[in-house]
C-alpha cells in the first residue's frame, strides 16, 4: 500500500551528530512535515514539527526466539501518531546513541498494525571520523549501527587528514560494504540523500549493486544522481583504487552470487534453516535471486530470524539473470552459508 | 462473485447516518446520545433527534476513552483527561505535569477513574481522592474489578493487581512477553490480556493458575465480555473467537466457539447488554449481529469500505453505534 507512513531511523553513536543531522532537516525549507520520535526530550525545540519522547523499551517476543524483538514504546507511539496521520509527511526515529536498531526495524515487521499503516524506510547512521575507529573496538553498539545502515554519514570529516579519513572508511567498507556512503562536515548533505530512501522496499534492493559489484573492484562511480547540492562534499568521487580492504575480525558480509538458476524447493528451506540456526549473528540479509523456470524476479530482506520476500517483476529481456544475496553478521560461518548456496542451483 | 450473506436478515435499513467526517477511533451511549471519538481533537454527539455536532475535547490526538453511564473520558497526547457528558460539556480531570501522552483511561465502581502516562497509572476515586503507581514499565492496558477499588494494569512481562485505596502492596502476577488490553471478568474471577503476540493470555486469580488462548491471525484488539459473562469475544481472527468462561476453570483446556467467518480480519467486537448477541466489526466495514447460542446472523452493515473502527451498543440494547476508519458512521435502531 502506497499511502504507508515512511520511517527513517537516524542512529549513531553518542556524539556523532544524530542531532545536529535531525536539526538540520527539522530546519531546512523542503516543505516536508516530520512527526519526530526522540529519545532525549528538550534537545531539540521545533515548534510545528510533531515531538514525542520514546523509552526504547525492548520487548521479546515470545516464539522462543531470543533476537525477535520489538519496540514496545514504537508500537504505542506510532499507534498514537497514526490517529493524527495526515498532520504529517514521514516520520523520523532517533535513537539513543548505545541502541541497537535491530528491535526497530522488526518492529515493522512484526507488530501488523505498525506494518500497516508505517513502512520503514531506511536506517540512517552517523559516524564520528575522529572517533568511530576506537568506538568499533570498544563498543559493539557502534559496530551494530554501522553493520545495519542503510546510509552512512561519515562526518566530522574535517577533524581529521585524508589518510585518517581513508582509514576510517575502509573500516566501514570492512563492515558494511554496501551502505551509502557520505562524507560530512556538520551532517551537511542533501537531504534527498537521506529521507525517502526507500532502502527497505523490496522493489529497491537494485539500490545495493553498486557497493554489490565493489567487494572484487570497488569501482563505484555513484555520482550518478543530485549533482545539484554544489559544495556540498555530498556527492561522492570516490575513486577507490586506493582504498585498503580491511577485514573486520568480528562483523563481515558474505556475498553471493550464481548465473545459474536456482530451485525454489530447494533455496527456501536452506535459507529458512539458516536463518533459523544463525539468526542471532545476521543482522541483515538482502538478496535477489533468478529461480529455474520462473519469469519474474524475486527480491527478499530480513533482520535476523524475520525474513520478507515477494515476486518483484519480470526479468527485462536482455538483462542478466543471476541471484545475489548479502548477509552482513558477527563472525558468520562463510564456507557453510557458500555451500549450501553452491547447493540451491536447480 | 456470489455474496454468501446474500439471503441473511438485514438491518441496513435501520441506520441513521452520522458524518464524523474524521477516522472513529471508539463509540459510545451517553443515554440515548451516541457518541463516537475522533482520531484528533474532538468527539462527536448524535442525539437521538436532532443534528449531530463535534465537541473538541483535546488539542491533538486522543489515544484512549471509556464510559460510565454519564460521562465519556478521554485521554489524549496532550497530556490531558477530559470528561464530556451527554450535553457536550467538557471539563479537564487531570493534566500531566510533565504533558505526557495519557495512553490509557479506565472508569470503575462509584464514579472511580484511573489513567496512565508512560510507566505510571493514577486513580481518582468518586470522593476525589488521588493515588499514584509506578509500574515496572510502560502501562499497556488499564481495566478495573467490578467491584471494590482494584485496578489491573497490564504492562512488559506481567500484570500489576492494585487496591488502590488500601495500604497493602499491588499484587504482581507474572508472564513473560508484553501485555497490552485487559480486560477482568464481570464476575471478578478472571483477568484476561491481549499481547504482542496473536495470543491473550489469563489469569485465575482465586489460584493465579495461567491460561493461554492461542490460535490467532492477528494481535487482538477487541476484547468483550457477553452479558451475563458467559464468554469472550475476541476479535484478532477472520471469524467471531469466543471462550467460555462459564466454567468454574474457564477456558483452561477447552476450544473457543467460532462464528461468523468471513474472508477479512474482525476488528471490533461488541456483545449485547442484555443477551448473548455480539455485534462484529470486519476490515472491509461489514458488520454482523451474531447470535452467540446457534451463530445466527443479521447483517447490520454492508462490507464494502474502509475498516470497522468502533461499535457500542446503548445500555438498553437498542441502538448500536458503529464507526470507520473513513469517517463514516451511523446508528443502527433496533428498538
Amino acid at each position: 500500500m502506497s499511502d504507508k507512513v515512511p520511517v527513517t531511523v537516524l542512529t549513531g553513536y553518542l556524539g556523532a551528530g544524530k542531532t545536529t543531522l535531525l536539526n538540520r532537516i527539522l530546519s531546512e525549507p523542503h516543505g516536508q512535515k516530520y512527526a519526530v520520535i526522540v529519545n532525549e526530550f528538550g534537545e531539540i525545540g521545533i515548534d510545528n514539527d510533531l515531538v514525542v519522547g520514546a523509552d526504547e523499551e525492548v520487548f521479546e517476543m515470545n516464539n522462543g526466539c531470543v533476537c525477535c524483538t520489538v519496540r514496545g514504546d514504537l508500537v504505542r507511539i506510532i499507534d498514537g501518531l497514526m490517529r493524527r496521520k495526515g498532520k504529517f509527511d514521514a516520520i523520523i526515529v532517533e535513537t539513543t546513541g548505545l541502541a541497537d536498531p535491530a528491535p526497530v526495524a522488526q518492529t515493522f515487521f512484526m507488530d501488523d498494525n505498525v506494518g500497516r499503516k508505517a513502512k520503514l524506510d531506511a536506517v540512517v547512521t552517523v559516524a564520528d571520523a575522529k572517533w568511530l575507529q576506537h568506538r568499533l573496538k570498544d563498543a559493539p553498539e557502534a559496530k551494530n549501527q554501522i553493520a545495519f545502515a542503510d546510509v552512512i554519514l561519515l562526518n566530522k570529516t574535517d577533524l581529521v587528514a585524508p589518510d585518517e579519513l581513508s582509514e576510517v572508511e575502509a573500516r566501514i567498507r570492512g563492515i558494511n560494504p554496501y551502505a551509502r556512503l557520505h562524507k560530512t562536515e556538520r551532517c551537511r548533505i542533501a537531504l534527498p540523500e537521506v529521507l525517502g530512501r526507500n532502502a527497505f522496499d523490496l522493489d529497491r534492493i537494485m539500490e545495493i549493486e553498486p557497493e554489490f559489484l565493489g567487494d572484487g573492484g570497488h569501482h563505484h562511480h555513484d555520482h550518478d544522481h543530485d549533482h545539484d547540492h554544489g559544495n556540498d562534499h555530498g556527492h561522492e568521487h570516490h575513486h577507490d583504487g586506493g582504498l585498503k580492504h580491511y577485514h573486520d575480525e568480528e562483523m563481515q558480509s558474505v556475498s553471493l552470487r550464481t548465473d545459474q538458476p536456482l530451485n525454489p524447493d530447494k533455496f527456501f528451506p536452506w535459507v529458512q534453516d539458516l536463518v533459523q540456526t544463525e539468526g542471532p549473528s545476521i543482522l541483515r540479509c538482502k538478496g535477489i535471486l533468478s529461480f529455474k523456470d520462473d519469469d519474474a524476479r524475486f527480491v527478499f530482506q530480513g533482520v535476523h530470524m524475520i525474513l520478507d520476500g515477494d515476486h518483484q517483476r519480470p526479468w527485462q529481456p536482455g538483462e542478466k539473470r543471476e541471484s545475489r544475496i548479502i548477509f552482513i553478521g558477527r563472525k558468520l560461518p562463510e564456507d557453510k552459508i557458500r555451500e549450501g548456496f553452491a547447493g540451491c542451483v536447480a | 462473485m456470489t455474496d454468501p450473506r446474500a439471503n441473511i436478515p438485514s438491518v441496513v435499513e435501520r441506520t441513521r447516518p452520522v458524518k464524523a467526517g474524521a477516522p472513529v477511533v471508539a463509540a459510545h451511549f451517553l443515554g440515548q446520545t451516541a457518541v463516537f471519538v475522533l482520531g484528533e481533537g474532538a468527539l462527536v454527539l448524535a442525539p437521538r433527534a436532532g443534528e449531530a455536532r463535534s465537541v473538541p475535547a483535546h488539542g491533538g490526538a486522543i489515544l484512549s476513552t471509556a464510559a460510565d453511564a454519564d460521562r465519556i473520558v478521554t485521554g489524549g497526547d496532550d497530556g490531558k483527561v477530559v470528561a464530556i457528558d451527554a450535553e457536550g460539556h467538557s471539563t479537564t480531570l487531570a493534566t500531566d505535569a510533565k504533558q505526557r501522552w495519557i495512553d490509557h483511561v479506565a472508569v470503575g465502581p462509584a464514579g472511580a477513574l484511573a489513567w496512565s502516562a508512560g510507566r505510571e497509572a493514577f486513580v481518582r476515586t468518586g470522593k476525589g481522592s488521588e493515588r499514584t503507581l509506578e509500574v515496572p514499565s510502560t502501562v499497556g492496558g488499564l481495566a478495573f474489578a467490578p467491584k471494590g477499588l482494584r485496578l489491573a494494569i497490564a504492562h512488559y512481562n506481567g500484570l500489576t493487581l492494585w487496591f488502590a485505596n488500601a495500604q497493602s502492596e499491588p499484587e504482581r502476577l507474572q508472564w513473560k512477553g508484553s501485555h497490552l488490553d485487559v480486560v477482568v471478568s464481570p464476575d471478578g474471577r478472571f483477568v484476561i490480556t491481549s499481547m504482542q503476540e496473536p495470543t491473550l493470555h489469563g489469569w485465575r486469580l482465586a489460584d493465579r493458575k495461567d491460561m493461554r488462548m492461542s490460535g490467532y491471525g492477528a494481535r487482538v484488539r477487541a476484547l468483550d465480555f457477553s452479558a451475563g459473562g458467559k464468554w469472550l469475544a475476541t476479535s484478532g481472527s477472520t471469524q467471531l473467537i469466543l471462550w467460555p468462561f462459564q466454567g468454574k476453570d474457564g477456558p483452561m483446556g477447552k476450544t473457543p466457539r467460532i462464528l461468523a467467518p468471513t474472508e477479512v480480519q474482525a476488528e471490533v467486537v461488541a456483545c449485547h447488554p442484555k443477551q448473548e448477541v455480539v455485534a462484529v466489526g470486519y476490515a472491509d466495514g461489514l458488520v454482523l449481529l451474531v447470535r452467540i447460542e446457534d451463530g445466527a446472523e443479521v447483517l447490520a452493515r454492508k462490507g464494502a469500505g474502509a475498516p470497522i473502527t468502533a461499535l457500542a451498543w446503548n445500555a438498553s440494547g437498542t441502538a448500536l453505534a458503529v464507526g470507520a476508519e473513513d469517517g463514516e458512521a451511523g446508528v443502527i435502531d433496533l428498538g
